[in-house]
């Protein structure tokens, strides 16, 4: 059942993003940067954490679910050390993606070259 | 030649694309990326016994890893091509983006190259997502005390 959810949250998500990018003239790199604003609005209410209790893995693969991670991140560490929380714990969640994607994506780079 | 007929005769040579098409290979395409996602939790959940939590950490590094491969080996771009936004809203794209930002500006050497242009497209997305973030995070701060 968990896959059907996955399923349908993950592509809902992309389904939303292609019409935005058929209908207008925004690029891919707007796109994501909406979903990214998006995933953080989500979490005032904590509406995102209710589609990650219900699509698992689905609600977590979208980019969406970059802005729920660093704002959650974020109030984790508020709740404990105060306003400075808000800063201290930003990447806290998110720490893991964006290092591994530098890292893996620096050592590519040096081995592969660009086609064409 | 008049502006308008111009206009006309770009309008009548641009290729039209299909949206309901483009819409529904998106939805598939993004819906399997997520049941992929689902397969590789439980696949570490199950195999090396870690926590819910963990087993989305690693489930992340392996989406980001094999972005990172396909595009290095030439595969991604077409893939990105066809399926639009159901390869660039999950989190390959974040890492097709970042490595062909990498891959393209190689030859203007390490620093001025690689390591000043990785964040070229991608940049974006850690921008806004940062400062989104920090806003309504105090707003939810000051609406609800912070409790997660």
């Amino acid at each position: 059942m968990i896959y059907l959810n996955s399923f349908l949250f993950c592509g809902i998500v992309c389904l939303i993003g292609e019409i935005i990018l058929d209908n207008t003239k925004l690029t891919a790199g707007h796109v994501t940067s909406i979903f990214v604003v998006v995933g953080a609005f989500l979490d005032i209410f904590g509406i995102y954490d209710k589609f990650i209790l219900w699509a698992g893995a689905g609600a977590c693969v979208p980019i969406t679910s970059f802005g729920h991670s660093l704002i959650h991140g974020a109030l984790a560490k508020a709740s404990n050390e105060g306003l400075i929380g808000l800063m201290l714990g930003m990447f806290d969640l998110t720490a893991t993606g964006i290092t591994a994607a530098i890292v893996i994506s620096f050592i590519l780079a040096m081995i592969f070259n660009p086609k064409d | 030649m008049e502006k308008n007929t111009y206009k006309q005769i770009v309008k009548k040579y641009t290729p039209k694309e299909n949206r309901l098409f483009n819409g529904f290979v998106a939805f598939v395409s993004g819906g399997l990326m997520g049941v992929i996602g689902q397969a590789l939790v439980t696949f570490y959940e199950r195999m090396l016994d870690v926590p819910n939590k963990e087993a989305l950490s690693y489930m992340m590094i392996t989406l980001i890893f094999i972005g990172c491969l396909l595009t290095c080996l030439g595969f991604f771009d077409k893939w990105v091509h066809f399926c639009k936004a159901g390869l660039f809203v999950p989190i390959t794209g974040f890492a097709h983006a970042m490595q062909s930002a990498a891959l393209d500006y190689k030859k203007e050497g390490l620093v001025t190259g690689i390591g000043a242009n990785m964040f070229k497209l991608t940049g974006s997305v850690i921008i806004f997502g940062v400062v989104s973030a920090y806003v309504f995070g105090l707003l939810r701060f000051i609406l609800f005390g912070g409790n997660v």
